[in-house]
């Protein structure tokens, strides 16, 4: 007769090995690797063009003469924040390009509810977003160095360790990683790879898709150069929706895979090509789904950013641009004169340009199908002695903690 | 943007003045104390008003709060547990307020059971930064959610009434 100990033993083992077999199973119905079709890794990317190389086509860029030397897509490190419907094919189009490094952020678990969006599937349900995709990333390619993180970037602790990885967490253990992309879906984490981006001098791309699914973005941001992300409010793609017909009762949020599939496209196009040298990099690009527009622009960063390190790092770029010698380029605004107006008609608005200012806020110049998704008033810096604020107090902190807990 | 009364409410809340977020030490400890101090008072408010909804505490950094709101309905009490971290970037953008129990019961929310504010709530706070503080988030963002969304789900039947809590 077995004792206790001995049975408690044998339910550990039998667990184990249960556990085993799961783990074996899970990454098993994952594809072709269950019948052992891991590849070995390749230490050095091949032009050839034979079946086995999963590099020919890539290369071919370079005999087509798109780009002059592909192969150093490996030494780069690329992080990914935010897994989710962009993220997820951002990275797995990074991985398949033979990217040397990516860095992976996400909090979030594989829900059934993200099966309309590419990538992730069933049977991933519940695992952690960055854990799953790494698995699946790791047998596309194995030749790229995954690194995950699975916490929310926009607390304290996290926020801090974030900013490290990103300013060591390179191909190269200390160096600086060589982008950054936002792949996130709410204000509050794209302000706080804004804010540590700035603080880092760190080049990103932010990129987004509209909660009612029809429109999206890309954005570079080179920190002093480019507007960042605090520079102006959320610039939006306008969707030439009536508002009145937009229902939103009872959803926070809708989300198609095609308009996710389009911006991680745009976006990692552009990756490419700031990499590698090709083309033209947009420095915003959106996307009209229901137009099917494609609006560009270009928006320097505001002086007035309330963002300190945006402002820091725009001082650094005026000195180099004065060091920079100068190539002049004239450009000239026509006006638009009518040729002869003999009757002298003009055009007077009914309400001054001042009064419309002060109902809402000063919007940037920006091109026909971009606009701000709200406006703030100039006047708010002026405005304050006058209001209702909080009075000065003796009180310590510990003192007004307990009164409050104490209410 | 909000009825009448929410409106009245928020003009008697007195507004923050230092602009600091918690990764600014000293800076922060004033701006937590102008936050207890602006929250103190619009509890009292609510207390003389008749309409207390809400009891609010952190941990001593005054990075990550707790606490309880309640919200009467055909004179019976439903309470719940909310909680939310200052982002690093507060106040530029607000806490994302989250009543984990109601997490997957409403459409009205994103994962982990953060409440999804309205349309108007973002601008209004971002044209209100540094003057807006928690305070302001509670009486412009959980309240108003709180007063659709509660109704709703007991409608619904997927809050239930406590017996202890008759009030």
């Amino acid at each position: 007769m077995a004792t206790v100990e001995e049975l408690k033993l044998r339910v550990q083992e039998l667990e184990n090995e249960l556990l085993k077999c799961k783990l074996r199973q899970c990454s098993g119905s994952d594809g072709d690797d269950s019948h052992g079709h891991h590849r070995p890794r390749i230490e050095k990317m091949s032009a050839e063009v034979v079946d086995s190389n999963p590099y020919s086509r890539l290369m071919a860029l370079k005999r087509m003469g798109i780009v002059e030397d592909y192969e150093k897509i490996r030494t780069y490190t690329v992080a990914v924040v935010g897994v989710g419907g962009v993220g997820s094919v951002t990275a797995e189009m990074l991985t398949r390009c033979g990217i040397g490094k990516l860095l992976l952020f996400d909090y979030d678990k594989v829900e059934l509810a993200n099966m309309n969006r590419l990538f992730f599937q069933p049977h991933q349900a519940g695992l952690s977003k960055v854990e799953a995709a790494e698995h699946t990333l790791r047998n596309i390619n194995p030749d790229v160095v995954f690194e995950t993180h699975n916490y929310n970037i926009t607390t304290m602790d996290n926020f801090t360790h974030f900013m490290e990885r990103i300013s060591h967490g390179g191909l190269q253990e200390g160096s600086p990683v060589d982008l950054v992309l936002s792949c996130v879906d709410n204000f509050e984490a794209r302000m706080a790879i804004n804010a540590a981006c700035n603080e880092l001098g760190q080049i990103w791309m932010e990129s987004g898709v509209s909660e009612n699914a029809v429109s999206g973005h890309i954005q570079l941001i080179i920190p002093g150069e480019t507007a960042c992300f605090a520079c102006a409010p959320p610039l939006v793609v306008a969707a030439n929706i009536d508002e009145k017909t937009l229902k939103r009762e009872g959803v926070c949020a809708a989300s198609l895979p095609t308009t996710m599939g389009v911006v991680a496209g745009i976006l990692v196009q552009n990756v490419l090509k700031y990499l590698l040298r090709f083309g033209t990099v947009s420095h915003y690009l959106g996307y009209n789904a229901m137009q099917d527009f494609f609006p560009s622009m270009s928006m320097k960063a505001n002086p007035q950013c309330e963002d300190r390190y945006c402002r820091e790092r725009q001082e650094e770029f005026r000195k180099k641009e004065v060091e920079r010698p100068k190539q002049e380029v004239v450009e000239e605004e026509e006006q638009v004169v009518h040729e002869d107006n003999e009757w002298g008609i003009e055009l007077v608005s009914e309400v001054t340009e001042e009064e419309l200012r002060a109902a809402s806020g000063p919007v940037p110049d920006l091109p026909e199908g971009i606009t701000v998704a709200y406006t703030i008033p100039e006047e708010r810096a002026t405005r304050g002695p006058e209001e209702d604020t909080v009075p000065e107090t003796e009180q310590s902190l510990e003192e007004l903690m307990a009164q409050m807990r104490k209410m | 943007m909000a009825d009448e009364a929410t409106r009245k409410a928020v003009s008697e809340i007195p507004l923050l003045k230092t602009n600091s977020g918690p990764r600014d030490k000293e800076l922060w400890v004033q701006r937590l104390k102008e936050e207890y101090l602006a929250l103190i008072k619009y509890v009292e408010n609510n207390k003389k008003a008749d309409n207390d909804w809400f009891r609010l505490e952190s941990n001593k950094e005054g990075t990550r709060w707790f606490g309880k709101c309640w919200y009467i309905h055909d004179l019976l009490k439903y309470e719940f547990d909310l909680e939310f971290d200052i982002p690093v970037t507060y106040p530029a953008t607000a806490p994302e307020v989250a009543i984990p129990e109601l997490d997957g019961k409403t459409a009205k929310m994103y994962r982990g059971g953060k409440i999804c504010l309205t349309d108007h709530f973002k601008p209004l706070w971002a044209r209100n930064v540094p003057k807006f503080g928690l305070a302001h988030l509670m009486a412009l963002g959980l309240g108003p959610w709180l007063a659709v969304e509660v109704p709703d789900l007991i409608a619904k039947g997927l809050v239930q009434h406590k017996e202890q809590q008759s009030s």
